[in-house]
């Protein structure tokens, strides 16, 4: 096991260097400059300006230099806050979309889940239909149609909650809950396919025949395989997690990074968005190994070479 | 650099391979639907037959397709059944609630909301067809070259698939709209390159399994060519979850187009998407509700039955899924 999770890891840097070139060159094609603004600057600024973030060399050093950067973990200095480095923007960032991408998997996981064992224990019957039509309405409504409908309700409508902005758990209500239906939906209508799956099979019928309780065979031996579908499915989950935070921070005004990463990137702040391309492609790919590594555990047929 | 190899291919082989495929298929179900139905009842339907039967008694993909044709027609239509042009301000009138002669009410700048539904749709079922079409051209030339030339290709290629699949794609995305600018046509390539993945997945897997088939091994075995072999004998034969996939992809490409439209980054003003709409909403949604709800509920009502119809052909073509649910 040890053994396969260090060749994963060895495996992640030619994807990671494939992302920092792409994402590099494509920064750079880009016409306009990050310090071009309305009014032009003295030749003589520009000149010390560009030399300070090393703009004035050649593009193949740019570009050494900045892989030898990455490759120390530094992202380098921000080009629209000066005196920040894209690490400290991120530490400052990160931990507020993190809390956010957190609570609303758990959501996913825990409404879709249960709904979705629900469903599958109980099919064709009221519960199951009521369920899946549902789980078909959130995952067809978008996270920014929800969100401000959310809003207008419980904000602005009754004052239950803050419309926006960060700081309690009450703030946090309202956006997780946007995130995290769309996921919800998604995971009930999986775990239902892998209940339907599983509950037919002979290991279930065998444990009913020793005359285990109900509760005991569902929970401990039909939940494992049955949400096996929805395991491999947070991998793609916690990428579009990540994506989806950019709208849901946008809407409710949270300092998270998905909430800078659009407007650092119409503004040209090359190491901002470089710096959150790569930092969330690690992520990603650790993320993606837990699940691999996971889905061996809860399903003993799956082999780790 | 690693995803860009199979766009340069399917440009070569897109006209020969997915284009008269597909369209010859489409022309196949009306066939199996129109010509085979007096004289098949009973035994001996073909499967796109059988399939259009179970799709008709599914009622809830028959209203879907029924709101969709509807919300097309309005769509086309759009230029003559306006009852205003679709960047026609009044400032003097401002955002008014619906009356009759505003049905759905109008924004801040007074444009009458219907007319800006309207011509959103037409923005927003363009950039789902095209995309769609995009991702299935790359999506079938991968997933077919992988499986019909398999061993280590094959392997490279889907390992490839497999690590694309993590990443924050929607990113590269955003990048691609501010670099090359936000004009619709770089939209639906770019949005059309993020979705070929699943169907590259699907179509290997389909080709892998068919072409050990008798059938095929006997075409191979006279001497076809491996793009006849694929074109005539293998790519027929997994149509049923093609159709399906590409099906589910068109709410999916739209949900995306939105999502950049409402982060400013897809459809440019005066134009407007259903995305870029809901987004003026949410800004004033406040004082004036209606300018989020009706394009909102416009674009729901349009996914959810975008993925009941999908849903629905998946049943109709794929019976042995159908008889878990």
């Amino acid at each position: 096991m040890l053994g396969y999770i260090l060749r994963r890891v060895v495996g992640f840097l030619p994807v990671l260097l494939v992302i920092a070139s792409l994402s590099f060159f494509m920064m750079r094609l880009a016409p306009g400059g990050p310090f071009d603004q309305e009014r032009a600057l003295p030749e003589q600024v520009r000149a010390n300006i560009e030399a300070r973030y090393h703009l004035d060399e050649p593009l193949w050093r740019q570009y050494l230099r900045y892989l030898g950067e990455v490759g120390r973990g530094d992202l380098g200095p921000s080009f629209r806050y000066p005196d920040r480095s894209v690490n400290e923007l991120l530490a400052l960032g990160f931990p507020v979309s993190l809390t956010l991408g957190l609570c609303a998997l758990t959501i996913a996981l825990s409404v879709g889940g249960t709904a979705g064992v629900l469903a599958g224990l109980r099919r064709n019957s009221f519960l199951d239909y009521f369920a899946m039509s549902l789980a078909l309405g959130g995952i067809s409504v978008p996270n920014f149609v929800l969100g401000p409908v959310l809003m207008l309700i419980f904000a602005l409508g009754m004052g239950w909650l803050p419309v926006a902005g960060w700081g309690t758990w009450r703030h946090l209500v309202l956006p997780s809950v946007t995130l995290g239906t769309f996921y919800a939906a998604y995971v009930a209508r999986l775990t239902r396919a892998g209940m339907l799956e599983v509950i037919g099979q002979d290991f279930i019928r065998t444990a009913r025949a020793k005359g285990l309780r109900e509760a005991s065979v569902v929970l401990r031996h039909a939940l494992p395989g049955a949400i096996l579908p929805a395991v491999t499915y947070l991998g793609p989950a916690s990428a579009a997690v990540l994506t989806g935070s950019v709208v849901v921070e946008t809407v409710f005004s949270i300092p998270g990074i998905g909430r800078y990463f659009v407007s650092s990137a119409l503004n040209r702040d090359y190491t901002m968005v470089l710096g959150t391309v790569v930092f969330y492609s690690v992520l990603l790919l650790l993320f993606n190994l837990i699940v691999d590594v996971l889905y061996a555990y809860l399903d003993p047929r799956v082999q780790v070479r | 650099m690693k995803s860009r190899e199979p766009r340069v291919e399917s440009r070569e082989a897109a006209p020969a391979e997915g284009g008269p495929g597909i369209s010859q298929s489409l022309s196949s179900v009306a066939q199996a639907g129109a010509i085979r139905n007096p004289q098949s009842r009973g035994s001996g339907a073909s499967p796109w037959h059988d399939a259009l039967r179970r799709l008709r008694k599914n009622r809830l993909a028959m209203v879907s397709l029924t709101v969709l044709t509807v919300f097309v027609m309005a769509a086309l239509l759009a230029p003559w059944i306006a009852p205003l042009p679709f960047d026609k301000t009044n400032l003097r009138y401002g955002a008014k609630q619906p009356t009759r002669t505003h049905v759905l009410g109008t924004d801040e700048l007074g444009r009458d909301l219907f007319t800006r539904i309207l011509y959103g749709a037409r923005i927003s079922f363009a950039v789902g067809i095209l995309a769609t079409l995009v991702s299935l051209t790359i999506g079938v030339t991968y997933g077919s070259i992988a499986g019909l030339v398999g061993g280590r290709v094959d392997h490279l290629m889907m390992r490839v698939v497999d690590i694309l699949y993590g990443l924050p794609f929607m990113f590269f995305v955003i990048i691609l709209m501010v670099i090359f600018g936000r004009n619709i046509l770089n939209l639906f390539i770019a949005l059309g390159a993020v979705q070929w993945l699943t169907m590259a997945r699907i179509v290997r897997g389909q080709v892998l399994s068919l072409k050990t088939r008798e059938f095929v091994l006997s075409a191979q075995a006279i001497g076809a060519s491996p793009r006849r072999l694929l074109t005539r004998h293998v790519l027929p034969n997994a149509l049923g979850p093609i159709v399906v996939y590409a099906t589910l992809t068109v709410p999916a490409v739209m949900l995306e187009e939105a999502f950049l439209s409402f982060l400013g980054l897809g459809v440019q003003p005066p134009m407007a998407s259903w995305g870029s709409l809901a987004s003026e909403g949410a800004a004033a949604m406040e004082a004036y509700p209606w300018l989020i709800l009706f394009p909102g509920m416009t674009l729901t009502v349009t996914l959810l039955s975008l993925n009941f119809l999908g849903d629905g052909l998946r049943d109709a073509l794929d019976p042995q899924i159908s008889s878990h649910r």
